[in-house]
């Protein structure tokens, strides 16, 4: 190359040209965190593109979104104020309001894991921060949630559940089990990227904890000399958290929200440093 | 790091970089690659299942052996420069743009670049989605590129001309045809003037008709003063568009130089 085209380029070369230097690379928490701040549009796009693919692909999906936790609703009210008689009063908000927020948590993490096998292809050419993929799950989910706050609000009306000033309350559990989700949706797609038996796994593992959570069944069905390790589950306290403004009407009890915020955080904490510490052997993997 | 060695014979000679310091030596150098290996991990078993990891973890079963897939390459690539890679499979080239993309990072040395995102053309399709429209699709693959929001709405006009396609944008990609897709590809890929582009194999697949475009279109870059690193196994097609060129042979630099030379010695060596 002749110096006249080294030369002319220089004006070319505009000063926003970006230096990467292997050599220097801070810690990888730390790292990971400012480029999923750079790649944030990247997150918007995904969610867009997630939102969009499951409202377009069919007519029925904004009406799926909000039927099918009705249906489950219809049938478990069904089963668990007729056949097990359940006295709680409001039974179909009570389970509604859980549900919904499980659904969420169950979705997000499921999908944080598909989100990074499907980018697999693509992260061995081109550098992404991977975790960009596991918020953006959580950020469908969180849309998905809002959409399905609807018919809830419906079934709130219809079934004769004031409307209270502590709905207020809603968007700090909402915040919170986002926070945990994206926690154990970190751990779970490392995991997956090594093993993707842990899908399948995961699955499994969800149901389980479905029931041992009281989502279904009012938590004073539970006989007391359990509840002491039924309490060690975070879920336990952010659905009680989610639920209480919406079915008491009342603010959230502050054992609920504190412990429930504390695991969240450590989990969330837990999962960053796992995820960014095996980013690199993870882009190995894909 | 380690000491400073004296660069090897096979590239270019560069003032030491422990004496003038990378950022200061020669202003058009775009890319550098100080004394790079890079290793692999694998079981000597693949393990694919958790259940059966836990097991063999267990039973202390588990191997690892380590593969070497670059050893101690230097390189450097100067702005215009279109570095051609050849090389077996295996011989290291992905690893090489892997490496130079930032997906890995190299187990000891280091990589320097300037450009930061580099631009590759990836294959057709990849990081498209086929029920998205053109313009939705533009859109994710930029910014799975790097290139915020607001840089894409600045582009976007110049990414549908390139592509000739601003009559379908808004049509969803499965009702283009394979030569639209690729358009749509190559223009969201060099729509940012990119320091550094990184072409693997791309221009083996595709008609003719766009890999002539897709040739034009480098030799343009190369007069816009942008850095190409081409792998290819098409030893003509590296004749025709590269600068200068490299052999990679088991993760190391066999030769290095003008494009005919090495091609030639690469040729004899398969040869016999």
């Amino acid at each position: 190359m002749g110096m006249s085209v080294a030369g002319g380029t220089q004006a070319l070369a505009t000063s926003s040209e970006q230096i990467y230097d292997s050599a220097r690379r801070g810690i990888p928490l730390w790292h990971e965190l400012l480029e999923v701040i750079r790649y944030r549009d990247l997150i918007a796009q995904l969610v867009a593109r997630d939102v969009r693919m499951r409202y377009k692909r069919s007519v029925l999906g904004i009406a799926w979104t909000m039927l099918s936790p009705l249906l489950m609703m219809v049938v478990l009210s069904l089963v668990f104020a007729r056949v097990f008689r359940v006295d709680t009063p409001h039974y179909p908000v009570y389970l509604l309001s859980a549900l919904l927020l499980w659904t969420f948590f169950a979705q997000s993490t499921t999908a944080a894991m598909t989100q990074l096998i499907w980018g697999g292809p693509l992260l061995t050419r081109i550098y992404v921060p991977k975790a960009a993929f596991v918020i953006a799950s959580i950020g469908t989910g969180l849309v998905n949630l809002a959409l399905a706050l609807i018919p809830l609000a419906v079934i709130m009306v219809a079934t004769g559940v004031p409307l209270t000033p502590a709905l207020l309350w809603l968007p700090l559990p909402v915040l919170l089990t986002a926070c945990f989700a994206l926690g154990v949706g970190l751990l779970l797609s490392t995991l997956a990227v090594f093993f993707r038996d842990i899908v399948e796994m995961y699955q499994v593992i969800l149901t389980a904890w479905y029931f041992l959570t009281p989502i279904i069944y009012p938590v004073s069905a539970v006989p007391a000399e359990d509840l002491w390790w039924m309490s060690l589950n975070p879920a336990y306290y952010l659905v009680a958290a989610f639920r209480e403004p919406i079915w008491a009407g009342q603010a959230p009890g502050i054992e609920a929200l504190g412990i429930g915020a504390a695991m969240s955080v450590v989990t969330l904490l837990a999962g960053w440093v796992v995820f960014s510490w095996r980013a690199d052997a993870m882009s190995a993997r894909l | 790091m380690r000491e400073a060695a004296p660069l090897s014979e096979t590239d270019t000679p560069l003032p030491d970089p422990a004496i003038t310091g990378v950022a200061e030596h020669a202003k058009d150098v775009v890319l550098r690659l100080e004394h790079v290996s890079l290793r692999y991990r694998v079981p000597t078993e693949r393990v694919p299942t958790f259940k059966e990891y836990a097991i063999r973890r267990l039973q202390g079963r588990l191997q690892w052996r380590e593969s070497w897939a670059l050893r101690d390459v230097n390189l450097t690539v100067r702005r215009g420069e279109v570095l051609g890679v050849i090389g077996r499979n295996g011989a290291g080239k992905s690893s090489l743009l892997r490496l130079v993309a930032g997906v890995l990072r190299p187990t000891s040395g280091r990589v320097w670049l300037k450009g930061w995102p580099v631009s590759p053309l990836l294959e057709i399709g990849a990081g498209f989605h086929p029920d998205l429209t053109g313009r939705e699709n533009v859109y994710l693959n930029a910014t799975l590129l790097g290139h915020s929001k607001k840089t894409i709405d600045a582009r976007f006009d110049d990414i549908t001309e390139f592509s000739e396609l601003s009559e379908v944008m808004n049509a969803p990609l499965r009702t283009y045809s394979t030569g639209m897709m690729m358009r749509l590809g190559f223009a969201v890929a060099t729509a940012w003037n990119p320091t550094i582009l990184l072409v693997d194999e791309v221009l083996a697949v595709g008609d003719e008709t766009f890999q002539r475009k897709c040739i034009a279109r480098i030799n343009s870059f190369r007069e816009r003063a942008v850095s190409v690193l081409l792998v290819s196994h098409d030893l003509a097609q590296v004749r025709a568009i590269c600068s200068r060129a490299i052999w990679l042979d088991a993760g190391a630099i066999r030769s290095a130089g003008p494009p005919d030379e090495v091609a030639e010695r690469y040729h004899r060596a398969l040869a016999g």
